[in-house]
């Protein structure tokens, strides 16, 4: 087994160089990494362009990142996965953002986290089956004086209750139960 | 380079200014319990068993990254502290899976002496029983995340003394997990150049030689102290 | 630049002022209630009844009443106006416009009659403000520079660079008696003092506005509604400690804040404010943005610093401090975002004015951002000292729909609950810390009877315990089992046993923690425990087999005293 895997590994980086020559996304990226300099320092910054491009930093991606800013995977595997911003994985089309800070919550923004979950099926954090609707939650937009405020795709909403939250969702998975 | 005096539990001792008050302690033959601690690499001050009290210092300080001052009134025993070790020892047998009786360095385990020797005989909060995997992969090396502690000693030597930048911490809090690459098998690893001195370097059980099997995983610190001293002190070049 | 160029911008905006300006609030909090909208409607209407040379419409910062919002305001100057104008010159305030509404509030420039829903800008929410930090917010445009100069703006860091020594600026802030508003309050001079007196070829100054308390907005509102009064401010401290190179760090999730700044910094590069030569002196200042990426912990400020750097956010043990050793080991001047939006007014108007507000320890006003159960939520700043009655109460309003206040929770996940029988302590850092909680970044949310104070205490836990960057072991740790014994209290399945075990780790979990964010972490079940005990004990269960009292089972003792 170990034989497969390293005659695999030691196809890694020329693929993904390869790969990454015919994808316009990766010459936008390394041209923002070259505005940085390649400086080590940039690396959060290089992060948020990638996933801003790619929606999701897939491992392909971190170890071209790590290639070109000539760092060990592993930091940037260790950065990635540090800050709750940066995603691993896809996500779903939609994405319903929950504000779970002091004031959303008591003002009952775990009713209507519960409510969205019930609907779609999912937990905080997860994606629905059919790529539709990625759920997550956040530590506090600073929106409070509007509490509780939910995200619709990037759109900061207002006084969300149950109702209004699933209204929303079943306007994005056209089905209502 | 100037000298510095101190009092350390009563004791008059002298150290150089850039000393810590381990080094001090140590030097002057006061033992100071440590756990992320490891002599040849830095010193991060993470596990806080190494606290100690300084007077007219509200906080308690990390013995190995606090610096000596001159007067400065060191106290490394009290009943607080080695109320507070205990207690740090009992959360770290509740977050992950330390059971001495099956693991490779029963005997030579640094977290499991920490416990003799500071009375650690019972755990009173609920074990947290996590699933952690364990990583065979590597042709020569075992890791068993359940025995990991994250005092993140391989880390550091990976990085600082063998340079390969193998290893590192991913996640955070609770979830944090010693990896290899990105988080990939360690047997896949681009970087790995199967050095050892994380083996070396692990305070538990880990880190294992594979085809050790329980209480055989001895290991040899004074590897790590040999190499980096020679090299800071370039005693090897002809 | 030079200090007549900026006076001809200035005059040159003031004299462009139109008989009427429509004021129309663009934080974010009113632009999710669609304010964008209704400013291109207003923009629209004028153009429609043909004002467009009397009537300016503007897009500004905070107007503070955010529960009412899309909020707009009409300032009329000159003689004549049609509309009402009250004896402290304020036009009338909107509310809750929409963009059908547009149409009609233009109208009552030309007498015309609106039913849009009035705001009393008489009420003491606003009356019982004192503004220094937010003086602009609400009035300047925030996304033109020239709008600032015209509100005095760039003035004092001239007068810096022209008249002051680095050690005059320094002795001018240590004489005001600032202190820092990120949360723990030390002394600003002091602090830039220690930097300035470092050695050293390399310095820089981080202005950390990772607002990361959850139930705080003040610092987003700051940046905004009035960026270039932080970037003055940053300016004056980087040659009063000697630094060229500053930072800028700012949460990701607050975008509009990003793009402002990022204007505003591009904005003051062209007029030579920032970069080489500031005002043709020998001065130079480059600010960089560094974007957060969503871990509360890097408001820690040596995690701020190794995620500046590029790195995981861990904080490290200090000292080294980091104005001894700070960003890149060089030293680093660390401030918060109203800490540095302070600093112009207190050069412009002299630090005896400043020393003047407030009370004897704490100086100057607080921005705080109330919210939770209370009728008027936004944006407030008071001179410190204020009782907290008069804020919740008396400008607050109190709670909603008849309910009573049960507490004030201040200083986020690091501070405490203030029970309402406490509510005539007055804020400052002193009072606030005497009742186990924290004047912290500013965030006030008032929770009303139906709030479980145990649940709150549980929520913050959950909260630190997620946010613990896992470094050291109390905090990674000792809040698993914190928040699990919450639970199991919440779960009316503790004993005794289990409340003692969670006071003793939080003892544990403050005293040994690495960083700010561990020692805090008990705050929040300290304070609850400390007020409200009550509630922990009626959640728990006789201790079955526990030692036996006598023969009898385990009753729960009397609440005990705070500590």
């Amino acid at each position: 087994m170990t034989a497969t895997l390293l005659s695999k590994k030691q196809n890694r980086l020329p693929r993904i160089l390869e790969h990454a020559s015919g994808d316009k996304r990766f010459k936008i990226l390394e041209a923002h990494m070259k505005k940085h300099q390649f400086k080590h320092d940039a690396l959060i910054e290089v992060l948020h362009k990638a996933q801003e491009l790619f929606g999701f930093l897939e491992d392909d991606l971190l170890l071209f990142i790590a290639y070109k800013l000539k760092l060990p995977a592993s930091r940037v595997y260790g950065v990635a996965t540090f800050y709750h911003f940066f995603t691993l994985k896809p996500k779903g089309r939609h994405t319903c953002v929950v504000c779970m800070g002091t004031a959303c919550y008591v003002k009952g923004a775990d009713k209507v986290l519960a409510a969205i979950e019930e609907h779609a099926g999912i937990k905080a954090g997860e994606t629905t089956p059919d790529n539709q609707v990625s759920l997550l939650t956040a530590r506090c937009i600073g929106a409070c004086g509007i509490a509780p405020a939910v995200v619709y795709d990037g759109t900061v909403t207002p006084r969300q209750t149950p109702e209004t939250a699933l209204e929303q969702l079943k306007g994005w998975t056209g089905h209502g139960h | 380079m100037a000298a510095r005096t101190l009092t350390i539990d009563g004791k008059q001792v002298s150290a150089d200014e850039s000393a810590t008050i381990l080094e001090a302690a140590t030097d002057a033959g006061i033992n100071i319990p440590t756990l992320c601690h490891l002599d040849g690499v830095y010193d991060v001050g993470a596990c806080r068993i190494c606290l100690v009290e300084v007077a007219g210092v509200a906080k308690l300080l990390p013995a190995c990254t606090t610096r000596v001052s001159e007067g400065m009134e060191v106290k490394t025993d009290s009943e607080r502290l080695r109320k507070y070790r205990r207690m740090t020892l009992e959360l770290l047998f509740a977050e992950r899976n330390h059971v001495c009786a099956v693991c490779v360095a029963n005997g030579h385990c640094e977290l499991q002496a920490l416990a003799y020797t500071l009375g650690m005989d019972h755990v009173r909060y609920e074990y947290c029983f996590p699933r952690w995997e364990v990583d065979n992969t590597h042709p020569l090396f075992g890791m068993d995340h359940n025995r990991c502690i994250l005092c993140a000693r391989c880390v550091r030597v990976c990085w600082h003394i063998e340079g390969a930048g193998t290893k590192n911490v991913s996640g955070r809090g609770a979830r944090s997990q010693i990896i290899s690459d990105l988080n990939q098998p360690w047997g896949t690893s681009d970087t790995c150049t199967k050095c050892g001195k994380c083996v070396m370097a692990c305070p538990t059980g880990a880190l294992f030689d594979k085809g050790a099997t329980v209480s055989e995983m001895e290991r040899d610190r004074t590897k790590l102290e040999f190499i980096v001293t020679a090299r800071e002190k370039k005693q090897w070049i002809a | 630049m030079d200090i007549d160029d900026l006076n001809e911008i200035a005059q040159k905006e003031r004299a462009a002022r139109k008989r009427y300006t429509l004021r129309c609030c663009m934080a974010a909090g009113c632009i999710s209630s669609n304010s964008k909208g209704v400013k291109e409607a207003l923009e629209k209407a004028v153009k429609d009844a043909g004002l467009e040379d009397q009537v300016e419409v503007r897009g500004v910062g905070c107007m503070k009443l955010c529960c009412q919002g899309p909020l707009v305001q009409i300032d009329a100057q000159g003689e004549g106006a049609t509309i009402e104008i009250s004896a402290d010159g304020q036009g009338p305030l909107y509310q809750k416009v929409t963009p059908e509404d547009a149409a009609s509030l233009v109208a009552t420039l030309k007498g015309g009659k609106t039913t849009v829903q009035r705001g009393d800008p008489a009420h003491p929410f606003f009356t019982k403000q004192l503004s220094i930090v937010l003086a602009n917010s609400g009035y300047v445009d925030p996304e033109r520079i020239e709008s600032y100069i015209a509100a005095d703006g760039y003035q004092a860091l001239h007068d810096v660079l022209r008249e002051m020594t680095p050690k005059e600026v320094i002795e001018t802030v240590v004489n005001s008696g600032l202190r820092g508003r990120g949360g723990a309050g030390y002394p600003t001079g002091l602090k830039w003092g220690t930097v300035a007196k470092t050695a050293s070829p390399q310095k820089y100054v981080i202005c950390n506005a990772d607002e990361g308390d959850p139930g705080a907005f003040m610092d987003r509102s700051v940046l905004e509604s009035d960026p270039h009064s932080v970037l003055e401010g940053m300016a004056i401290a980087a040659y009063a400690v000697g630094a060229s190179q500053g930072f800028i760090y700012v949460r990701a999730e607050y975008p509009l804040a990003i793009s402002r700044l990022q204007t505003a910094i591009r904005q003051a590069k062209q007029y030579g404010l920032l970069g080489s030569g500031v005002f043709e002196s020998p001065f130079n200042f480059n600010i960089d943005l560094r974007i957060g990426a969503g871990a509360f912990v890097c408001g820690e400020e040596t995690a701020l610093m190794a995620s500046v750097e590029g790195k995981r956010g861990t904080p490290r043990p200090r000292p080294p401090f980091p104005a001894e050793s700070g960003l890149y080991n060089s030293p680093t001047l660390i401030n918060n975002v109203e800490t540095f939006a302070n600093i112009a007014p207190i050069i412009r108007k002299g630090a005896a004015w400043f020393a003047g507000i407030g009370t004897e320890k704490s100086k100057g006003t607080k921005v705080f951002a109330l919210a939770g159960k209370i009728t008027n939520t936004g944006l407030i700043e008071v001179p410190m000292g204020t009782p907290l009655r008069t804020i919740v109460e008396t400008m607050g309003g109190g709670a909603p729909d008849g309910g009573r206040i049960k507490a004030v929770q201040t200083g986020g996940p690091s501070g405490g609950c203030i029970p309402a029988d406490a509510l005539d302590t007055p804020v400052d850092y002193e009072s606030l810390s005497k009742l186990g909680s924290i004047m912290g970044s500013g965030g006030m949310i008032v929770m009303d009877e139906t709030t479980r104070m145990v649940d709150v205490a549980r929520f913050f836990m959950e909260f630190c315990m997620d946010e613990s960057c896992g470094k050291c072991i109390p905090c990674r740790a000792g809040t698993v089992q914190m928040h699990h014994l919450l639970n199991k209290i919440l779960a009316r399945q503790a004993t005794i046993r289990d409340l003692q075990k969670l006071e003793e780790l939080c003892d544990m979990v403050r005293n040994t923690s690495l960083c700010g964010l561990g020692q805090t972490a008990p705050n929040p079940v300290l304070s609850t425990l400390r007020f409200f005990r009550k509630e922990y004990l009626d959640l728990l269960v006789p201790d079955t087999y526990g030692p036996r009292q006598n023969g009898k089972a385990g009753a729960p003792p009397a609440a005990a005293p705070g500590r």
